[in-house]
């Protein structure tokens, strides 16, 4: 185990990919010198046909990423913020997203879309949404989202390593954070979640930054003799059903905790999946813990009212298992 | 050593004639099996553009890549795809090039660098921008074609991949083929300026030629594919030509007035590229007769991929769940 800063720890998994398949190339605004640290040294260490600043066309970035890919080459696009994915949205819905299935299968797709997402900072609404709802409605997109450096590195090598398209999303403003980062080959499988922590009285299902806060309230929850389970997805297509399943059999209460807006979330998918296969397995309605539906407010003050905390978390689990109606 | 483009052989132009005519007869095939109400979906249709697609991809090998567009059933054959896995694609069956999971508007085959059909008008710029640059990191020579329409011209990404393949001297060949329509919008309406001007300010050499004559388009892009074979950055091609079928097949039945004159169809007919083609051969001393084995034979071929295609079994649906990825079952 080492310990690593999330941003190092994704930066470590581009050198050790890239340096094993010389068919990785990528591409984007300013990763040669790189904004948030993730790509830094790239550009030096391995030439600018492999690594190249881009103009600033996203629309036609998406769809070159699956040109290169259909042509061969393993593109791994950085789109910097998250919402400029809009801007490319485009060719990841209607080519990314599509032509492996439109072509019979003949197209492989190995593309890794990255970008940072999430609010918190006061970078206000045009720099901090959490797309990936977006994204799991597209099918034929994986979507990858780590809460801490290990995953981060794993999840990422195996984006770059699968045939099939993948959005990785680094939360924001986390690039600092130190985390624990198996030595050796580190890959983590997509499609397995992580029991972040044990407990019997309610499932906590949190994504990406709002683990953290998951863990703080599960901390405070403790205290005041509730015991949480918390389950990390890490990635949310494809999606561990299975084990949020077995967890709410154990807890039989489910709170999810997810940045998105609240409105079709990926809260409200996980929500759904327990109406639908855990129906008998509640022994209380479905919590979820969300961005209302509202953009993000610029001053702090305000968007500390509507971003998940836990605070909120610690007040609805605490409704639930004494019965009353939550929040 | 420097090709002559100056006159195609007979050989070369019999071969160019042929494909004209394998995308005529498989066209008019699909009209009319679309109008008689069997296919699903309406097609649109390349008739009387057949000398751009042809002029242009009789240039290209399987290594090299093109991206086409919703009309792209003559870029696919152009390209040397194979009309029965065509046909049996548009008549939604499971031996379709896609598996009957594209369709008209979706051809692709990428065993011979078709990258594919599109639905989304514009869509190829940057799948075709993205071959490019592949095409430039292999370091063989190798070219992208990316075929788009006047109407689509139009779009932003247009600017962006000049941008782009200019700035990294892409051996990108951007084909505008002109037709002067956009569904039912007249070009005049709908584009400023002259398109072939867009390409100055990127610094990118543009070259327009009368796109129903393929002597004249496989000149042209005989040269600016080979300058990109050696280096020689992106080009623009303006292919200046006609549907003179509608936007889509049959659309008689859903408009509820015509938005084009006859007198304007038939001088474009007057013109048709496989006629011309016919008139080149002449002049090369081609014997009338030869050239009637040729047409009989592209037509047998046709029927005989038309009626195979009929009575191909249809997809299986127990497919669909398992199309989206490639690698699903890994999970
Ligand atoms: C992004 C997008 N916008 C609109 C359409 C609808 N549409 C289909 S074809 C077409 C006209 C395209 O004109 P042009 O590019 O000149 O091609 P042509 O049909 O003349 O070959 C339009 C507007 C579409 N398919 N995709
Ligand atoms: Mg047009």
């Amino acid at each position: 185990m080492a310990k690593r800063r999330f941003i190092q720890a994704i930066n470590d998994a581009m050198f050790e990919e890239m340096e094993r398949d010389p068919r990785i190339i990528l591409f984007g605004e300013d990763v040669e010198i790189s904004m948030f640290g993730d790509t830094k040294g790239l550009r030096d260490h391995f030439g600018p046909d492999r690594v190249r600043d881009t103009p600033i066309c996203e629309a036609l970035l998406t769809g070159m990423a699956v040109g290169m890919a259909a042509a061969g080459w393993r593109p791994v696009l950085h789109m910097m913020f998250s919402n400029f994915m809009y801007t490319g949205f485009d060719a990841i819905a209607n080519q990314m997203s599509k032509l492996h299935l439109m072509t019979g299968g003949q197209m492989k797709l190995p593309i890794t879309v990255m970008a940072g997402f999430g609010g918190g900072r006061s970078t206000a609404a045009q720099h901090s949404d959490c797309p990936y709802p977006l994204f799991m409605n597209l099918g034929g997109i994986n979507v990858a989202v780590p809460s801490n450096a290990g995953d981060a590195k794993g999840l990422f090598k195996t984006a770059v390593r699968s045939n099939d398209p993948a959005i990785f999303l680094e939360p924001g403003g986390r690039g600092g954070e130190l985390g624990e980062v198996p030595d050796g080959e580190h890959l983590v499988s997509f499609g397995k979640a992580a029991i972040r922590r044990e407990g019997r009285d309610v499932t906590i299902v949190a994504i990406g930054a709002m683990v953290k806060l998951a863990d703080q309230a599960a901390k405070a929850l403790a205290a005041n003799g509730v015991e949480a389970e918390i389950i990390d997805p890490r990635t949310l297509v494809p999606l561990d059903e299975e084990t949020i399943l077995a967890s709410i059999a154990k807890t039989r209460r489910l709170v999810i905790v997810d940045e998105a807006r609240d409105r079709c979330s990926a809260a409200s998918q996980i929500a759904a999946v327990a109406a639908d296969r855990g129906f008998g397995l509640l022994k209380a309605p479905v919590k979820r813990v969300t961005v209302p539906n509202v953009c993000m407010p610029y001053a702090p003050v305000l968007e500390r009212s509507v971003y998940p905390s836990s605070e909120r978390i610690v007040s609805t689990v605490l409704a639930l298992v004494s019965n009353q109606e939550a929040i | 050593m420097r090709n002559d483009y100056q006159n195609p052989s007979q050989e070369t132009l019999l071969a160019m004639y042929e494909r004209m005519l394998v995308i005529r007869e498989t066209e008019e095939y699909l009209g009319a099996q679309f109008r008689a109400g069997e296919l699903p979906a309406g097609v649109h249709l390349y008739i009387g553009q057949e000398a751009s697609g042809v002029g242009i991809c009789a240039h290209l090998s399987d290594e090299d890549w093109i991206t086409s567009t919703h009309r792209g059933h003559g870029h696919f054959l152009a390209k040397g795809g194979d009309p029965y896995a065509m046909i049996a694609e548009i008549h939604a069956k499971a031996d379709g090039v896609c598996g009957g999971f594209g369709g008209t508007m979706h051809v692709a085959d990428l065993s011979r660098g078709i990258l594919g059909a599109n639905g989304i008008v514009g869509g190829g710029l940057g799948i075709a921008t993205g071959a490019a640059f592949a095409a430039k990191l292999d370091g063989k020579g190798k070219v992208a074609a990316c075929f788009f329409g006047d109407g689509a011209a139009n779009q932003g990404t247009l600017m962006e991949a000049m941008n782009v393949a200019s700035l990294w001297k892409l051996p990108l060949l951007l084909v505008c083929e002109h037709n002067g329509w956009s569904e039912f919008t007249r070009s005049e309406v709908a584009t400023s300026g002259n398109i072939l001007d867009r390409a100055q300010p990127f610094g990118i050499p543009a070259q327009e030629v009368d796109g129903n004559d393929v002597g004249a388009v496989w000149r042209v892009a005989g040269e600016m594919i080979e300058a990109m074979r050696n280096d020689g950055g992106p080009g623009l091609l303006l292919t200046h030509t006609y549907r003179t079928r509608g936007h889509v097949e049959a659309e008689i039945n859903f408009l509820s007035q015509s938005y084009r004159s006859e007198e304007e169809v038939a001088s474009w007919e007057a013109r048709d590229p496989l006629d011309r083609a016919v008139a080149l051969l002449a002049e090369t001393g081609m014997a009338t007769e030869e050239i009637l084995v040729v047409r009989e034979r592209v037509k047998t071929l046709i029927d005989a991929a038309a009626a195979r295609a009929q009575a191909a079994p249809d997809p299986d649906p127990a497919l669909v769940k398992s199309m989206m990825f490639s690698e699903v079952d890994a999970w």
